[in-house]
């Protein structure tokens, strides 16, 4: 075998799901080639079929899946035929997965330390004693601090990113020849998700690797070529700068277009969402799979396109590639919604900045009790509590935005949750129309119900599944509104048009809906009162970028048309830049700095912001940032630090003074407010962490 | 190895099939119909069933007609089952005796389904002081055996039909109501249960609306396993001598009275209990297909 063979190589491989009765193509005549050294991203969307391409080269395919045809030859062997028996030989030893969800890939019964030290018992043949030193030094590589603590502990015990950092040195231990690695970063927190793939960039070092996930901003970072799959087919394959400068395929293109660049502000471009979902398993088209959502698609797309190669290494499934070429050199877009012609969201300038602001937070707090254990019981301990919200006061100006964004844990959720009444707050002020608001849900009357509502994170459990999508809407007209049975029913229609939804859908039960529609449902059931203040927790997050984008635009329209307020909460520091016109940085329960969303970018910055900006995964190749990485996870909100609760962490920490003092708010000339010790013309003279977009 | 098959494939989720009930009661027939199982048991009830309502039209003979001449008589073509020491035909007594049995289980299993609903839902909804005063309660009530509960239920209240349903009543309220809270905690954390209470809806169409239909499934389920232990708890109560009096045609009784010739009249003790065993038996089955087809629909 000469280095130029590659290591794997999938020749029209079939994979089909027993589903409803029948066999299901979920990855349907899928051709790639990886070589020696080289990182393989696999991007695709939910029900892409990246994932069960990944199983199916591991053959965890499980009783309902089977390949059903084509090869996957793996340094010269056939793999898709071999036995279970024959594949424990390579599995850990020559190919290992790192999978998606650290948490339950762990036995969460056996020490950290001897579940690592079993592959190199089994795998390396190494002794008790040998194999215990060395499960030493290979989480020492993983940069975890303390080793030996880390494998006397059960996985319970370390965090989401250290269990990851685990899961990294048990797939490394066995140098493996191929290493996948499935969304290894998805279930993680940005500064973690960062630190993770600085591991990952060091580490695999000349090992070869497929990198599957759904997140455009991580393959640019640290892969070498790039297949998108939609639908279960692979539509692109390409180097990734060729990839992310040159689409050759509209699902590509429009995927690339669907994400806020970062600096794009909902005042300056309209964020470009692919129409339509993707098709389920059972109703996928026969001709070019993405044609119902192109805007390119002609009578040719009904037949598959074959795999073009526009260059030796550029292939894409895609009948009007050369147009597309065109486009991008400056041609019009020939048919369809042309998004750039749609218009920008016009915001009413006219907002008057001295009108009293629809909510106001003075010092909110949100404790939970945590019941005693049975030991702190006897010795009498005082009650041990979280202080999810610790003191936050913010005000959000009419027919604005205001973003809220942390990281897990930072007490986001429960400032949200504190505010519409669903936990009760334990003390501060919120005031909503300069009326005080009363803590309890039980106290607030109907106008107060109706002026303030929510849309979920879930849209999974945003709507009752034995309702269909029409009494899901009809009863806050009624109870909220007053309406009798028959207005409301003529108000459905109006809503479901605002959400862009067919009338037809008031009959639907939501199981018959996608993700992206049910959260179209549950943000019309959240409008349906008109209220004046909406708050929205997560409500994009659990969507794919396609459908987010969509959902994004929306909430802007129904806001710019409506003059609603909105308290939108992310994790995800890209989208809240782009839809907000300010924002408030949240870190373990307090406020770290607040200002209007243009100077968010610009310093001067909290330490802490600096860093979250410093680690949004961008998707461009080209982008160029500030190696700021925050030391360690974020302390247990039990155990939270005195001074600055950023002290632990913090890359610009001056002294004791940060330990021992609460710092005081500094403010700049433009609003922006920070909570730090560092004097602001210091934290001026910071360098923007993104050096080059 | 580095890696077990336990990893989340998020992909496969959407790809899961959500069952329509648009037309459940035919699909539940036909998933029990599917499998020789719970075809079976399914058979067995509804045989059982329709004894229970066509008694009096089957059976041969009267209850408690004695056919003096025919007396201690083995199975024949003339009493299929035999006769007792008293000439009483066994068949027609066992045929007779579903009605009661069926009866007493079927109310007692449904009202105590209907309480324990009721209790699960407010006490999981409300939570606080009262959800852990009732439970401590049910827990105190579920450490003594239900069969020496029962029986000292019954010393007290007498032996009577109507003190059996109050038994059955008050053992199996607590199990249900438990197993309705449980469901209840995990649904009213989600999006639509507190969308719900943001738009100010009453508490009972909370309850009623939206939780009530996601605990449906878990209900009918546990109804049905109700329903066969309460079987087992009624004939072992008129096999303890404390639930109907002689001469009732009660199974449970019937195995009682034949015990003192059990050596010279065997058939007179295997039929009834035969009976006893294949319905219970039958309805377990029956409640295992039930379960499969609400709670694992692929």
């Amino acid at each position: 075998m000469t280095s130029l063979d590659p290591i794997l190589s999938i020749e029209n491989l079939t994979v089909a799901y027993y589903l409803h009765g029948e066999w299901q193509d979920a990855v349907r005549d899928v051709s790639l080639q990886i070589h020696p050294g080289q990182v393989y991203g696999l991007v695709g969307e939910s029900g892409s079929g990246k994932t069960t391409l990944a199983m199916a080269i591991m053959r965890y395919l499980g009783v309902t899946g089977v390949i059903r045809s084509g090869k996957i030859i793996f340094s010269g062997r056939d793999i898709a035929a071999v036995s279970q028996a024959d594949m424990r030989e390579i599995w850990g030893a020559q190919i290992s997965l790192v999978p998606q969800n650290p948490h339950s890939a762990l036995n969460p019964s056996i020490r950290v330390g001897e579940q690592v030290a079993e592959i190199l018992r089994i795998h390396l043949g190494m002794g008790q004693v040998a194999a215990r030193q060395y499960t030493l030094e290979l989480l020492h590589q993983v940069r975890l601090p303390d080793p030996k603590r880390v494998a006397e502990s059960y996985p319970h015990q370390i965090s989401g990113g250290m269990q990851q950092r685990v899961l990294i040195a048990m797939a490394l231990s066995t140098k493996p020849q191929l290493l996948i690695l499935d969304e290894p970063t998805t279930s993680l927190d940005v500064t973690t998700q960062a630190a993770i793939l600085d591991l990952i960039r060091e580490l695999i070092h000349g090992t070869t690797v497929l990198y599957v996930t759904h997140n455009l901003g991580v393959v640019a970072q640290i892969c070498d070529r790039v297949a998108v799959m939609y639908a279960g087919e692979l539509v692109e394959d390409a180097p990734l700068e060729e990839l992310f400068n040159r689409p050759l395929h509209v699902y590509t293109q429009g995927l690339l277009e669907s994400v806020p660049r970062l600096g794009e502000t909902k005042l300056n471009a309209r964020l470009k969402a692919i129409p339509g979902q993707i098709p389920s398993l059972g109703a996928r088209p026969q001709g070019c799979v993405f044609m119902p959502r192109c805007w390119l698609a002609d009578e040719s797309c009904k037949e598959r396109p074959p795999l073009f190669e526009f260059q030796p290494e550029h292939r894409t499934r895609c009948h009007h590639w050369q147009e597309l070429i065109d486009v991008q050199a400056g041609a019009p877009r020939p048919t369809g919604v042309d998004h750039a012609t749609l218009p920008l969201q016009n915001i009413p300038s006219s907002v008057d900045e001295t009108a009293p602001p629809v909510l106001t937070l003075q010092d909110l707090r949100v404790h939970y009790a945590i019941s005693h254990t049975l030991g702190e019981f006897v010795q009498r301990k005082p009650a041990r509590q979280v202080e999810a919200v610790d003191g936050v006061s913010l005000e959000i100006a009419a027919a604005r935005t205001l973003g809220l964004v942390g990281e897990s844990g930072s007490g986001k959720s429960s400032l949200a949750r504190a505010v519409v009444g669903l936990v009760e707050r334990t003390d501060g002020q919120v005031e909503l129309l300069q009326a005080s608001l009363p803590a309890r849900l039980s106290q607030r009357d109907i106008e107060t119900l109706r002026q303030l509502q929510m849309v979920f994170q879930d849209p999974e459990e945003a709507l009752n599944p034995h309702q269909t999508v029409g009494s899901t809407l009809r009863r806050p007209l009624i109870t909220l509104l007053g309406l009798s049975a028959g207005e409301a029913d003529s108000r459905i229609d109006q809503l479901l048009q605002a959400v862009k939804l067919p009338p037809e859908y008031k009959d639907r039960m939501p199981a018959r809906l996608s993700g992206g529609e049910k959260q179209r449902v549950a943000i019309a059931r959240a409008f349906a009162s008109n209220p004046d203040l909406l708050i929205a927790d997560e409500a994009v997050s659990s969507l794919d970028v396609s459908i987010q984008a969509s959902i994004i635009n929306l909430l802007n329209e129904l806001q710019a048309g409506l003059g609603t307020t909105l308290l939108f909460i992310s994790h995800d520091l890209g989208v809240v830049t782009y839809l907000s016109d300010s924002i408030a940085v949240v870190y373990l329960g307090r406020l770290m700095q607040i200002g209007p969303a243009g100077g968010l970018l610009e310093p001067p910055y909290h330490p802490y912001t600096e860093a979250l900006i410093a680690d949004i995964p961008i998707a461009d190749p080209g982008a160029r940032r500030a190696p700021i990485r925050l030391e360690s996870e974020t302390p247990s909100p039990l155990q939270k630090p005195t001074g600055c609760p950023f002290h632990t962490r913090c890359h610009r920490k001056i002294g004791v003074i940060c330990q021992t003092q609460a710092p005081p708010w500094q403010e700049t000339a433009d609003g922006k407010r920070i909570y730090c010790h560092i004097p602001i013309e210091q934290l001026q003279a910071a360098q923007p962490p993104i050096l080059k977009i | 190895m580095t890696a077990s098959p336990l990893f989340d494939t998020q992909e496969e989720q959407g790809l899961q099939s959500t069952v329509d009930r648009s037309s459940g009661r035919s699909k539940l027939i036909h998933s029990l119909y599917s499998r020789p199982t719970s075809a079976i048991g399914t058979s067995i009830f509804l045989i059982f069933l329709l004894l229970a309502l066509l008694g009096p039209i089957i059976a041969p003979y009267a209850e408690n007609q004695q056919i003096v001449s025919d007396a201690r008589q083995p199975p024949s073509s003339e009493h299929v089952f035999g006769t007792d020491n008293l000439g009483r035909d066994v068949y027609s007594r066992v045929v007779l005796g579903a009605r009661n049995i069926l009866l007493l289980a079927g109310l007692g299993t449904l009202l105590a389904v209907l309480s324990g609903t009721v209790l699960g839902l407010v006490s999981g909804y409300r939570g606080g002081l009262l959800d852990e005063g009732l439970m401590r309660f049910f827990d105190g009530l579920l450490a003594i055996p239900a069969l020496l509960f029962a029986l000292l239920l019954l010393g007290i209240l007498g032996p009577s039909s109507s003190s059996v349903l109050m038994v059955i009543v008050i053992v199996y309220t607590p199990i249900v109501a438990r197993v309705v809270r449980s469901v209840v905690l995990s649904v009213k954390q989600r999006g639509y249960v507190e969308a719900a209470r943001l738009q100010g809806e009453r508490q009972s169409v909370i309850l009623w609306r939206e939780i009530f239909p996601s605990v449906l499934p878990v209900l009918a389920v546990e109804s049905a396993l109700r329903f066969s232990y309460a079987i087992f708890l009624v004939a072992s109560l008129g096999f303890l001598g404390v639930s109907v009096q002689p001469p009732t045609p009660d199974w449970g009784l019937m195995v009682k009275e034949s015990r003192n010739y059990v050596d010279q009249l065997p058939w007179t003790m295997f039929f009834p209990a035969a009976a006893i065993a294949i319905l219970v038996v039958g309805v377990n089955l029956m409640a295992d297909g039930i379960k499969r087809f609400l709670l694992a629909p692929d």
